[in-house]
């Protein structure tokens, strides 16, 4: 039987094998695009940590008692957030790197910006 | 929290005491520092405001160290200890015995002649503050050193006489000489500091305990532990280094650059001496092993011969006092490596001439310089009958330090002459002696030479001879207080003398010491013997002076600043290397290292942990959409992999993987997730998109078929490693979480419903705090780094940036405007109402911010950048600054009502019409996440669009430009 579980869990793991090729690669924008998929992936992850519930969210009301678990949503809701500024932060720096250098790689070949502009 | 103020905590002494001790302890030792600010405070004012402050510090300070000096003159103590950082045994713990108080008078009297000297040393231009305010820093730590009663605090004075030092020894920091020395000397006493904190943590944890008068209780436990020989070593290279002991001595000549009242300060009571102190106060606990006496006596007996030696033939005045420093150190460091009783009663003597005779030489030192121009003995001579005053002082004082009757000197050089004949090292009972007696004889010979070659004879050259004259009273006072010290401790010892150290070198040995008679003169016996010829040998030395120095400058000394240097230079190359070795510029290699041995970790836990992987726990059968978002979203993920290269394809299946997740968010009980994720979601495309515009769409293959394989196989286990410990995680049951508890309490605690909420801005709200400080720096550094991209290589690229994308021939097209500006009010209307709903409903701050951010945004997409910048009126850097204060303001109000930091208070109120809504504290703090969220998000959109905008139009101006120029 396939249960939701483990299509969270083979979901995450698919996110993190993508996310560590991506960073893995040459150039700035492929490793802001893996560290998007890995931020995907550890976002689910700590929001799995809650276990999975359906229809059950954490609105509090008296005639209720079983809940969605609220803390790891409320971690992940910052994480969410904080990735943004993150990944904001990566591509201004990966767009300030490229303009001055001239060169968007990150694999400490030798790309002088003069050959790039003769080419 | 215990606050750790004086008098709250138990007082706990040797002996019964009144309770005001405590807080004259406490004064005491932070009165140095509190007018060490007064002084910085005061730095436009006059130098005698900066000296007055400096003086009423210590003589204030010498004042109160009096009135609690009675029961550590009788044998006893006095302390007090107040809680610091329990935890690690740190204790405020401050205790005056016998040894703390004779070093505290020298620290404080002698500090006091210093100020009144430097007053008048001192040139009017000179930064008087810093210099004062310097010198009140080095005597509060100094002070602290000395009445510790925690070895752990002692570590913290230690590191701070180093660091203050260092100012003092730079102060003409435009001078490089100064700048090295002081390099030089916190180089090897604050290394030795390092050192130092580790042999005493040896010592804390083979004693038991950081309590000093509890370690000084345990001397057999320590010296039993296997951990003594290691301790002391390390202990002892603390003291060497600080005390200037051979081979450690090369950093005190060159702090001779300081001014002459810091050396004066410095080499005589206080820097130097306390590696002697820290011996003297550990004694009891250390001292009595061979291993002790062989190390110790040998260090000293050596730095004794070699400093004696060396001051024979130096020129400089400093220099010749700096190298006979060393040697008396020397001294006091051997009398105290003897391990017997009555060669510490020699030393404590010894320490009070010295002190004397010291401060009061650099003092002449220093008048000699101010009053002459040159410190080179070579071009000085006779200056007895131009400057008498100088010359009568000196020549005593000169005369304590060859030990001559009828000076102090002269008593504590016999007892130390006769200690040694009671020691024999390595076996042999004449080495000690003998050495002793070189060292004696080379002391008398330089002492003798720095009063007769300086103020005898001819004088050398005419210049500064002419220009030489007595000082005003202000500086030979000083200097003539401390003579008269050196003198009448000669006269009279045992009124003088014995009171003082008989108490002192019982709180060294830990036991009562029987004091013998200090006496000038005690018969004829070997010691007096040795002393006459030492000074005998002294004075032909003298005489024989010139063949000597000939002799000694003939052959080649090995420069120890040169060696020192040598090492730095060495150990910075092979750092350097080091470095570049292991940060190669490639981010690829140190994310592969990284990856990779995260992943050896989790491979080693789950092999070696046991158990299974798959827990008991029953899951949700998946239903059919489920499975197909699964579907979609492995597709995605294969998609974004395989179009890596084409960019904007790429960005298209990575929102599809946004989506997917967003949507497993609403099936997961998460609305408020769901909808941040969504509102992320935008927000970060478009910031690439932007990005992209700039950047290469499709660049060239840059891995080999082996890296990508390779990477793929890592990935591939990452991706296992990661699933597999969710998949673990997920058919296992939480174990107890607190939840619970924010779930009880977020209605009737937190006046909310929403749980997430209420989570983020009251149970947790402290964390999101900090967590909207990150995003608001890093919008800020977006915004440095966007800011100045215009200038150099950047700029120069940005200006022959080419649009290399179709463009729609419509910039700006009608319908898309128009839908846009109708729905910026509505989307704000619907962001409003998300943001006030929020604490009982799906919404709140952050998503309010992330909606409010997207609905501007659009106003930038559809109607270019100048047209929207030009009708908005709040800055971002304003939203994210006001959004933090607020934030804090919010947790701190609480503070105002006795609550704690960030506490929410609720309540709820009835308007006509609208009926009854509820007002919550935490509301204010949700709002302050609002503008700080959307400045941030605004920030980086906002000038990445703008860059964009600025190149397209250079280029667009530089076409132009061409178009002109071409026909």
């Amino acid at each position: 039987m396939i249960t939701l579980e483990l299509l969270v869990a083979s979901a995450i793991g698919v996110l993190a094998a993508g996310g560590i090729y991506l960073v893995l690669r040459g150039r700035t924008f492929q490793v802001v695009l893996g560290l998007t998929l890995f931020s995907y992936a550890v976002n689910l992850f700590l929001f799995a940590s809650g276990r999975l519930k359906i229809d059950r969210p954490p609105i509090w009301s008296k005639t209720v008692a079983d809940y969605a678990d609220p803390l790891p949503q409320a971690l992940v809701l910052t994480a969410i957030v904080i990735t943004f500024g993150m990944t904001a932060l990566a591509v201004i720096l990966m767009l300030r790197a490229f303009l001055e250098s001239g060169s968007d790689q990150v694999d400490g070949e030798a790309c002088p910006a003069s050959q790039e502009d003769e080419a | 929290m215990q606050a750790p103020a004086c008098g709250n905590r138990a007082i706990r002494g040797d002996r019964d005491q009144p309770m005001a001790t405590g807080p004259i302890l406490c004064a005491l030792v932070a009165l140095p520092f509190i007018a060490s600010l007064l002084i910085a405070a005061a730095r436009g004012r006059s130098r005698g405001v900066h000296s007055g402050i400096a003086a009423i510090a210590s003589a204030t300070g010498l004042a109160l160290l009096l009135t609690v000096a009675g029961p550590a003159l009788d044998g006893g103590s006095t302390g007090i200890v107040i809680d610091w950082v329990p935890a690690i045994g740190l204790d405020l713990s401050l205790r005056v015995d016998a040894l703390a108080l004779l070093f505290g008078l020298l620290i404080l009297g002698i500090g006091l002649l210093v100020v009144i000297f430097a007053h008048f040393y001192l040139a009017t231009g000179e930064a008087t503050a810093r210099f004062f305010a310097s010198l009140m820093l080095f005597q509060g730590a100094m002070l602290g050193i000395a009445v510790s009663g925690n070895i752990l605090l002692l570590l913290v004075f230690w590191e701070m006489t180093s660091l203050s030092s260092f100012l003092l020894i730079g102060f003409w920091r435009d001078r490089a000489d100064a700048r090295q020395g002081a390099r030089m000397a916190l180089a090897v006493t604050g290394g030795g500091g390092l050192v130092l904190i580790a042999g005493m943590l040896l010592l804390g944890l083979a004693a038991g305990s950081f309590d000093l008068a509890t370690v000084l209780a345990r001397g057999d436990v320590v010296r039993a532990s296997p951990l003594y020989a290691p301790m002391l070593v390390l202990i002892l290279i603390g003291c060497f280094t600080k005390s200037a002991q051979f081979p450690f001595h090369f950093w005190l000549p060159h702090a001779m650059a300081a001014p002459t009242p810091v050396s004066a300060y410095l080499h005589s009571a206080t820097m130097v001496k306390a590696g002697v102190f820290l011996l003297a106060r550990l004694w009891p606990v250390l001292a009595g092993t061979d291993l002790y006496t062989v190390l110790v006596t040998t260090t000293g007996l050596v730095t004794m011969v070699f400093g004696a030696w060396v001051a024979l033939f130096r020129h400089d005045l400093k220099a010749i006092l700096a190298y006979s420093t060393i040697s008396q150190l020397g001294l006091l460091v051997m009398l105290l490596g003897f391990s017997l009783r009555m060669a510490v009663v020699a030393a404590v003597l010894h320490i009070l001439n010295h002190a004397a005779f010291k401060a009061a030489l650099f003092m002449a030192a220093g008048i000699v310089d101010h009053e002459t121009g040159t410190r080179d003995i070579r071009r000085l001579g006779g200056l007895a009958r131009v400057m008498p005053v100088t010359a009568l002082l000196a020549t005593l004082a000169a005369a304590a330090m060859a030990g001559l009757p009828p000076m102090g000197g002269f008593i504590s050089k016999e007892m130390m002459l006769d200690e040694t004949l009671h020691v024999a090292l390595f076996g042999l009972p004449w080495l000690v002696p003998a050495l002793a007696l070189v060292g004696a004889t080379l002391s008398a010979g330089y002492s003798l030479r720095f009063a007769v070659h300086l103020f005898f004879g001819t004088p050398r050259a005419a210049e500064p001879h002419g220009r030489a004259h007595d000082p005003g009273a202000g500086m030979w006072l000083p200097p003539a207080l401390l003579v008269a010290l050196a003198v009448l401790l000669g006269f009279a010892p045992m009124m003088l003398a014995a009171p003082i150290v008989t108490p002192v070198a019982a709180a060294i040995a830990g036991v009562p010491v029987a004091v013998p008679d200090l006496a000038l003169w005690h018969g004829v016996n070997a010691a007096l013997a040795m002393s006459i010829a030492a000074v005998a040998i002294g004075a032909i030395m003298l005489w024989r002076h010139g063949a000597l120095l000939t002799r000694y400058e003939s052959r080649r000394h090995v420069d120890a600043k040169a060696v020192f240097m040598t090492v730095l230079a060495v150990a910075d190359d092979r750092v350097r290397s080091m470095i570049a070795w292991m940060h190669r510029p490639s981010l690829q290699r140190m994310l592969f290292a990284t990856f990779a041995v995260v992943l050896l970790a989790i491979a080693d836990g789950a092999l070696t942990g046991g158990g299974t992987l798959a827990g008991t726990r029953a899951g949700i059968p998946a239903s059919a959409p489920a499975i197909l978002a699964w579907l979609l979203l492995v597709a995605a993920t294969a998609a974004t992999l395989h179009a890596q290269r084409q960019r904007f394809r790429a960005l298209i299946y990575v929102s599809v993987i946004g989506l997917v997740i967003a949507l497993a968010f609403v099936q997961f009980s998460a609305p408020d997730l769901a909808l941040t994720q969504i509102a992320v979601e935008v927000v970060t495309i478009l910031l690439l998109l932007l990005a992209l515009n700039l950047l290469p769409k499709s660049p060239p293959l840059l891995s080999r078929a082996p890296r990508r394989w390779r990477d793929a196989a890592l990935a591939v286990a990452g991706g296992i490693g990661i699933g597999g410990a969710a998949w673990a995680m997920l058919t296992r049951d939480p174990r107890d979480p607190i939840s619970a508890y924010h779930l009880a309490n977020s209605y009737s605690g937190g006046g909310g419903t929403n749980v997430v909420n209420v989570t983020l801005v009251d149970f947790r709200a402290f964390d999101t705090l900090g967590e909207i400080i990150v995003l608001g720096i890093a919008g800020l550094v977006i915004y440095a780094l966007l800011d100045t991209t215009e200038r150099g290589a950047a700029g120069a690229r940005l200006r022959s940036w080419q649009e290399d994308m179709p463009h729609s021939p419509e910039r700006h097209p009608v319908m898309f405007v128009m839908a846009t500006r109708i729905l910026l009010p509505l989307v704000l209307a619907a962001a409003i109402y998300i943001f006030l709903r929020g604490h009982n409903q799906p919404g709140g701050g952050f998503i309010a911010a992330l909606v409010f951010a997207i609905a501007f945004l659009l106003q930038y997409l559809s109607s270019g950048f100048d047209w929207t910048d030009a009708r908005r009126r709040i800055g971002e850097h304003f939203l994210i600054a006001w959004g933090v204060l607020v934030a804090l303001a919010t947790g701190l109000g609480s503070l105002a009502f006795g609550s704690n930091f960030l506490t929410s208070s609720f309540d709820y109120f009835t308007l006509p019409l609208v009926g009854e809504f509820e007002l919550a504290t935490a509301m204010l703090f949700d709002l302050g996440v609002f503008a700080v969220v959307l400045g941030a998000v605004m920030l980086a959109l906002a000038q990445l669009s703008h860059i964009a905008q600025r190149a397209a139009r250079a280029h667009a101006a530089l076409a132009a430009d061409q178009g002109e120029a071409a026909p």
